[in-house]
């Protein structure tokens, strides 16, 4: 479904993005992960059409993505949440439901959508009229996340959900992840939290400073003893001892 | 510099200041708003196009003008009626913004913040240039007599004149708040000016976006340029200079990317303008705004109401 060739992507003359080549097929979820630095979030931007591609290709659903603007692209089925939420504060939560379905024509099913997402996040229909800015963390990414369904995305994205997230909350994003998976959404997931992406996650990517150096079956990241010591934090006595 | 309101019923130099009481500050109450509601339409502009591009658009004024210009050059004809006039002299202010956008700033964007407004300033002397060119140096009277009275509102004197350019006004303040608020492009523009890449991510075009801030913000500029043609009894090259750089203070006051602010800011700027030359003298009227935003800048830099409230 989404297919990237050696994509190189930066800004100015830093070059974040060394050659990273990965797909994701329809279905499956994906996860990304790798330190602060590793160009995740810049790969996803990439995708977007936020960050030019410099060289190298992204597909999606047949489509060359590569030149397309930003605002083209998620007309095509792909939608990204993204990293801190980035809601719109000062508009309120409706306003911001009704913009993540800004390119769509068929405005009486967007009607019929914001209404079946607020049945689902039943506090989204609570705080409708409230500006965005004043939910908290959590809510505010449970919202960035029915604005980007709200485009009725293929493909849906998200850059590091579980950021700045109370465990509860964390726990709660990722049912509302678990349950996309269900349902047959196809996730990119780029996470620095390894442990609940891979837990989710069907395969995984790992980045390291602009290239993918490591790459499987969720199953198979999770017992990489490299992973372990590097992602999710086992094994520190073999390398301090 | 040509002041001289039509039909007043008391121009605030006929009378002492100070000695007519009660009725002499409502009067002056209503001078002040009337002008004010000017300068909040042209604030908007400001502030709207502050507010989605981090600039100023120095040549705000000159909108104001074009607007004027084209309803009064309209009217004189004798074919087109004052509704008609009137709607003529926004879209011109309109596409002359857009077409600005286009040419003054558009190709300037990712450059230093201090580029743009050079070209800014640049465009305004050019547009002014160009009138005087174009119409020459001298004032044009309105073309149509307005018949207005003097009506008594609660034992006051008002002018109708002011009262229809007040209640047109405040009907296109009122109309882009509802276009800001409850209309799917006005949110657009809002999300834009909060964080342009978040909505070209829902699929916003921030280019149009842009483009639709300067079109409103300039019909709303050439606006009120007839509405001061009308109420001075006066069109010139030069007639968006003070004005322009008053409206701009009232963006300032109001807290400048501020919707509401803008319309605040300028009200009460006409206010204080109005009240300070009867009360002080009419000599410092000009003063009156300077002053205020020299002690905005200084006291309050983000004005009465912060942050891109809308």
């Amino acid at each position: 479904m989404l297919t990237l060739k050696s994509v190189q992507a930066g800004y100015g003359r830093l070059v974040v993005l060394k050659g990273v080549s990965l797909h994701v097929r329809a279905g499956e979820v994906v996860t990304l992960i790798g330190g602060n630095g590793a160009g995740k979030s810049t790969l996803l931007k990439a995708v977007c059409g936020l960050v030019p591609v410099r060289r190298g290709a992204v597909e999606f659903a047949g489509e060359d993505l590569t030149r397309l603007p930003a605002e083209r692209i998620v007309s095509l089925g792909l939608a990204l949440v993204p990293e801190g939420r980035r809601v719109f504060s000062s508009l309120s939560v409706a306003a911001n439901l009704e913009l993540g379905a800004f390119h769509r024509r068929d405005r009486q099913q967007v009607r019929r959508d914001l209404e079946e997402l607020m049945g689902r996040f039943p506090i989204l229909r609570e705080r409708a009229s409230q500006p965005a800015g004043t939910l908290s963390g959590g809510e505010q990414q449970i919202l960035a996340i029915a604005r980007a369904l709200m485009s009725r995305p293929r493909l849906l994205m998200l850059d590091e959900p579980s950021m700045g997230l109370a465990p509860k909350m964390l726990a709660q994003v990722y049912d509302i992840l678990a349950e996309l998976k269900r349902s047959g959404t196809t996730l990119l997931l780029v996470e620095q939290n390894a442990r609940a992406a891979l837990k989710l996650a069907d395969r995984g990517y790992v980045l390291e400073t602009g290239r993918i150096i490591l790459q499987g079956t969720a199953a198979e990241l999770q017992e990489d003893p490299e992973v372990q010591r590097a992602y999710l934090g086992k094994g520190y006595r073999e390398v301090w001892e | 510099m040509v002041n001289r309101p039509a039909c007043l019923p008391a121009r605030e130099t006929d009378t002492q200041p100070g000695r007519l009481g009660f009725p002499m500050f409502v009067q002056q109450l209503i001078n002040g708003l009337t002008t004010g509601s000017a300068y909040a339409l042209i604030a908007l502009g400001y502030t709207m196009i502050y507010g989605i591009l981090g600039l100023i658009n120095f040549a705000q004024g000159e909108l104001y003008m074009c607007g004027a210009f084209v309803a009064v050059l309209l009217l004189a004809t004798g074919q087109v009626g004052l509704v008609g006039a009137f709607l003529a002299g926004m879209l011109a202010a309109a596409l002359l913004g857009v077409a600005l956008e286009r040419v003054a700033f558009r190709p300037l964007r990712g450059s230093h913040p201090l580029v743009p407004l050079l070209s800014a300033i640049g465009a305004s002397i050019f547009l002014q240039s160009l009138a005087l060119l174009l119409f020459g140096p001298s004032d044009r009277p309105f073309p149509v007599q307005l018949e207005f009275r003097t009506v008594e509102v609660a034992g006051l004197p008002v002018s109708s004149l002011q009262g229809l350019i007040l209640l047109t006004a405040l009907g296109f303040m009122a109309l882009l708040l509802v276009f800001v608020r409850y209309t799917r492009y006005g949110k657009a523009i809002i999300a834009c000016a909060l964080d342009r890449d978040t909505a070209r991510l829902m699929g916003i075009n921030v280019d149009r976006m842009v483009a639709l801030t300067f079109l409103v913000g300039s019909a709303l500029s050439g606006a009120a340029g007839i509405l001061m043609a009308m109420y001075y009894n006066a069109t010139y090259p030069r007639m968006g200079l003070l004005p322009g750089l008053k409206a701009f203070s009232a963006a300032i006051l109001g807290g400048v990317g501020n919707i509401p602010g803008a319309i605040v800011g300028g009200l009460l700027l006409g206010v204080a303008e109005s009240l300070g030359a009867a009360y002080l003298s009419s000599g410092y009227k000009d003063a009156v705004a300077f002053v205020i935003l020299i002690l905005v800048l200084l006291l309050r830099p983000q004005g009465i109401l912060r942050g891109k409230g809308h």
